[in-house]
């Protein structure tokens, strides 16, 4: 009988300063040199981070209420439209949105210099947002139009709200065509001439509890630089695993997770505003996952090391956009990470999208956090659906 | 001797004049023209990697003729704040001036192998890439 431990012991050892807490890449060690079961009787939380490009982000923003007050129906944060669906002075900035005059592909590839997740970065950092409004006019809310500045700081509320992020593996993506061609996975050169991926690979969270065995609706998290929670699991959440030829488990394939938290508490250099060239704009998010390690099962998938954890490398010229399918192989983050990879007999170049070192970053914040007593451990209410849900995408068929 | 790669800025009066002649003849400097261009206003920029005995007079030579030189590092400039390290950059990279640090994964910038492409501020998702020229 190996070692079982609840979230109240767990919080108790935080609050009394004696939790043991590594990071995902410091279990890796320790489970080497001393074995699992030793491990797991020593350790009670893993932390793991990831720095990368989540389109699915943004904030739900109260601006409060002018004089005389205005139902806002369409609003624009520095010329980026905001959804206004929703109640009057309140309104979502999406990471992806790009500012009113931007040429988008006109001119391929396009730029996509400023969008969403550029005003939340800005926001974050503090700066002078320029607001302009307008509304239809009614007799709560006369005023139509307006033009002003908020700050982050001159708000009410500012909640960060993404429904899609933390994806637990993804494509290592490549371009079999005689083109360049631009995409999510950043700018890949023709004839196998590189090859992105966008994983912390053995610091990744939910790569390092693909059972989702502990994370689940409230659990707490680094966020951007501040406190947040998984709220639901997120959209195209379907966890499984990936498999070799020979039926051999080899990683996990493509969990997701909804995460909320209050953007007054967190800072720049965890929400970075991007864009890819002829693709468009997106925000970098910095986060980061605790694992309890309630027991020898759920250590023995947070040590998995990057020579144990793989990505299918997919073709982004014909394959992904006409859903065709399939890959051209499987590589380890290892060999991701080594700088090359062998893709049809061909020696290929590789390079990340997500940033390793700030994901190390995440990971040894989080584990300070632990260890002072800060960040007590947010026991799920309801766990997420794992690999044994038999979640998988539905397509969209054209009637 | 390594080669000192170096940006002129020439005015319109120095930019029609045969300046890397006299460099190669009076001053005996080994000259690789990396990159030339002149705009509309006949103002030009030239990148050159520069190698020679002589190398400090041939420097002395241009400011004489009232060209503007800069080390290229001085021009293209890595934004440190703005940069995540994320390494997107290395895989366009046709010189290797940027690169990733193995096993810390962090982006390096050595400014002497540039080339000039520029693909790096094309593709760098945060626009951390600076180039003055």
């Amino acid at each position: 009988m190996g070692v079982e431990r609840t979230y109240a012991e767990i919080n108790a050892r935080i609050k009394a300063g004696k939790a043991v807490v590594l990071t995902a890449e410091e279990v890796i060690d320790k489970v080497r040199e001393q074995g699992l079961a030793k491990t797991a009787a020593e350790v009670d939380v893993v932390t793991t981070g990831t720095f990368g490009p989540m389109c699915s982000s943004g904030a739900f923003l109260n601006f409060g209420h002018s004089s005389p007050r205005m139902r806002m129906t369409k609003v624009w944060l520095n010329n980026v439209p905001a959804y206004t669906g929703i109640a009057a002075v309140d309104a979502y900035i999406g990471a992806t949105e790009i500012a009113e005059d931007d040429p988008t592909n006109s001119n391929f590839p396009g730029e996509f210099r400023y969008g969403g997740g550029h005003v939340i970065e800005d926001l974050v950092a503090g700066k002078n947002i320029k607001l302009k409004a307008l509304s239809y006019g009614t007799d709560c809310y006369p005023r139509k139009e307006i033009e002003t500045t908020i700050s982050l700081q001159d708000i009410n509320e500012a909640i960060l709200f993404n429904p899609r992020n933390a994806y637990q593996n993804y494509n290592c993506a490549v371009n079999l065509s005689d083109k360049t061609i631009y995409t999510y996975m950043g700018t890949l050169k023709p004839r196998l001439g590189n090859a992105n991926y966008s994983t912390s690979g053995q610091l990744s969270p939910l790569m390092k509890d693909p059972n989702f065995a502990t994370i689940g609706v409230g659990t707490r998290i680094f966020l951007g630089g501040g406190i947040g929670y998984v709220v639901w699991n997120g959209t195209q959440h379907f966890p499984g695993w990936l498999k070799d030829e020979k039926g051999n488990i080899v990683g996990s394939a493509g969990g997701t997770l909804s995460v909320l938290g209050d953007l007054k508490q967190m800072k720049p250099q965890w929400l970075r505003g991007a864009r890819f060239l002829g693709y468009g704009a997106t925000l970098n998010v910095g986060l980061g996952i605790p694992i309890p390690i309630l027991n020898e099962e759920i250590l023995r998938f947070a040590a998995l090391s990057d020579e144990e954890l793989h990505a299918p490398v997919v073709d982004y010229s014909e394959s992904y956009p006409n859903r065709i399918g399939g890959n051209l192989g499987l590589v380890s983050y290892a060999q991701l990470k080594s700088g090359k990879i062998t893709v049809q007999g061909k020696e290929v170049p590789t390079a990340p999208l997500s940033s390793y070192p700030k994901a190390r970053e995440i990971a040894a914040i989080l584990k300070d956090w632990i260890q002072k007593g800060d960040f007590l451990l947010g026991e799920p209410s309801q766990l997420l659906p794992g690999p044994n849900a038999g979640l998988t995408g539905k397509t969209l068929e054209i009637r | 001797m390594a080669p000192h790669k170096i940006v002129l800025r020439f005015t319109p009066t120095t930019s029609d004049q045969p300046i890397i002649y006299h460099l190669v003849k009076d001053y005996d400097l080994v000259v690789n023209i990396v990159k030339a261009k002149i705009n509309p206003h006949l103002e030009g920029t030239m990148v050159l990697d520069l190698v020679g005995e002589r190398y400090e007079e041939g420097i002395a030579y241009l400011r004489s003729q009232g060209i503007t030189v800069h080390p290229l590092t001085q021009e293209v400039v890595r934004n440190h704040d703005r940069c995540t390290n994320c390494g997107a950059c290395t895989g366009h990279c046709p010189a290797a001036a940027l690169y990733m640090e193995r096993p810390s994964m962090e982006v390096q910038f050595n400014g002497d192998r540039c080339v000039l492409c520029l693909q790096c501020v094309k593709v760098c998702p945060v626009r951390a890439m600076e180039v003055r020229i």
